[in-house]
């Protein structure tokens, strides 16, 4: 049997996004999967399956516990920090099309910026006991040990091979905050950038500026996956997955697969041939993309590994307004985790839905498939999602 | 400094690498049946699937594979910025090192280094590496 088609989206859910939230993680991911099942007309009582991150600290029993769900009858967690993102809905659509649970709920929720900050140099990560801790020990005690320093040593490296710029980087922050501006669920709502902006914000790690990273975040998102069937019966326009694959390489470690003759991000290219083997569709298909943005050099390697354009060759793709809402294959017209909110990939998600529904604040015309993907320098996951 | 160096984890399959850097020594595993070094170290070969290994000790130099300058936010136990670089060791396998004599501006791609090592404590030597 083939995923394809068989499940769909049907609810999305979320808080605002901000700096505090001022609740509990556990408050945030219930009030979103109460706003996700309200949207598409579905109860608590509906739900018998509920997916997240491991790195989420709200168990399924007890969001399932506050939400006074009845029974579950799936519950899964997926590792690897924000590569989970698509891999939960490929979770819940696998548990639906199998028929193990009927309506399975996805979500994630943290205080990222006022509680456990992301950004930051990660003791708990260096000292965590089990292999992702051992291999932690070849990078954490040398002093790289935060996000942006493994993002900037490929980069480094990703500019020495192809002549790539940090202009070509900036560019996909122009286009993230000139989605943002319009978004007002977005930080950085009414706040566009220009390049001579990006290239004027101080360096966090050489070669990152300030503008190339997202910000810390709280918040929750929450998305409803049911049957297609039952999906075309419910309150809004399904949101049909097309395809989900999971991904990773040769030689994968978390954020620091430095040992690959060449580096990059090969298991992005895993969920890629995955994506157009399950589909049967082709990357020319794609009206646009949802790719992950914690840092923008990843962008421009995922376009090259999900096969838009040869490898060495994304600044070209890129340039010229290409990834901006009126260019030739839009990105992230949410404003992106650069621009709207950095809520682990699942904000991104939800923004495809709002596009195949049409009721994105910056709409696609003629979106009938696109591409998400989830967290990248991990093992990672990604959905075509089609109207 | 703003708080103490960042302690490796070590279990019994690295237990070897830093055993070696006590005594001065860049320790690469070594596979004893099929000869490939290899690192990070672990349990198995991924080559050939045995689990006899042994280490060789490495010449201690390399050439700059890629490289950043770590300016925000503060490292423990780091005096910022910092300079760290993947370095391609002259026997084939890659590693992760702060360089600490080599300005931001000055570090490139390409540039020769040789290893030296930091005596933390009577528990931990780190390797860092210098110019060539």
């Amino acid at each position: 049997m083939s995923l394809s088609g068989k499940a769909a989206i049907a609810g999305i859910g979320a808080t605002e996004f901000s700096k505090e939230s001022g609740r509990s993680e556990l408050q945030l991911s219930v009030e979103a999967v109460q706003h996700a099942l309200a949207d598409c007309g579905l109860t608590a009582a509906d739900v018998d399956g509920l997916t997240t991150f491991t790195m989420d600290t709200s168990s399924e029993i007890a969001v399932a516990r506050e939400l006074g769900i009845p029974e579950l009858r799936f519950f899964s967690r997926i590792n690897y920090g924000g590569g989970a993102a698509c891999a939960t809905v490929q979770q819940a659509a696998m548990a639906v099309a199998t028929g193990v649970a009927d309506v399975v709920v996805c979500y994630r929720g943290f205080n990222e910026r006022s509680e456990s900050r992301f950004g930051q140099f990660s003791l708990a990560a260096a000292t965590q006991v089990n292999t992702n801790g051992l291999d932690n020990a070849w990078t954490y005690p040398m002093g790289l040990g935060t996000p942006a320093a493994t993002v900037a040593m490929q980069a480094r490296r990703y500019m020495h091979e192809y002549g790539a710029t940090s202009e070509d980087f900036g560019r996909v922050a122009v286009a993230d905050r000139r989605h943002a501006a319009t978004n007002p669920a977005a930080f950085f709502y009414g706040k566009p950038i220009t390049l001579e902006d990006h290239q004027a914000s101080r360096m966090i790690v050489d070669p990152l500026h300030l503008l190339d990273c997202c910000q810390e975040s709280d918040g929750a998102v929450a998305l409803v996956v049911t049957s297609a069937e039952r999906a075309r019966d419910l309150a809004q326009k399904p949101a049909y997955i097309t395809a989900a694959a999971q991904g990773s390489g040769a030689d994968q470690f978390v954020m620091t697969s430095y040992y690959r003759a060449d580096i990059g991000i090969p298991e992005m290219g895993v969920v890629g041939r995955e994506l157009w083997r399950q589909s049967g569709l082709v990357p020319d298909d794609m009206r646009m993309g949802i790719l992950y943005d914690h840092f923008t050099p990843y962008v421009l390697m995922q376009l090259e590994e999900l096969g838009f354009c040869g490898r060495g060759e994304a600044p070209g793709f890129i340039a010229d307004g290409a990834i901006e809402v009126d260019g030739k294959f839009p990105l992230n017209t949410h404003g992106g985790q650069l621009g709207e909110a950095y809520i682990h990939g699942m904000n991104g998600i939800a923004e495809a839905v709002r596009q195949v529904r049409g009721t994105s604040v910056n709409p696609v015309d003629g979106v009938e498939h696109l591409v998400v993907t989830a967290g990248t320098g991990v093992p990672t996951s990604g959905l075509i999602l089609s109207a | 400094m703003t708080a103490a160096v960042v302690r490796p984890m070590i279990g019994r399959d690295s237990r070897f690498f830093w055993d070696g850097t006590a005594l001065g020594e860049l320790r690469i595993q070594r596979c004893n049946a099929c000869g490939d070094l290899r690192f990070p170290p672990g349990p198995a070969c991924p080559s050939c699937g045995a689990l006899d290994r042994g280490h060789v000790v490495a010449a201690g130099t390399g050439t700059v594979f890629s490289y950043v300058v770590h300016r925000h936010p503060p490292v423990p136990g780091k005096e910022l910025p910092i300079v760290i670089a993947l370095i391609d060791l002259d026997e084939g396998v890659r590693m992760v090192g702060e360089v600490l004599d080599v300005d931001p501006e000055e570090i490139e791609i390409g540039m020769r280094l040789r290893v030296d090592f930091d005596r933390i404590d009577d528990e931990l030597t780190l390797p860092v590496w210098r110019r060539a």
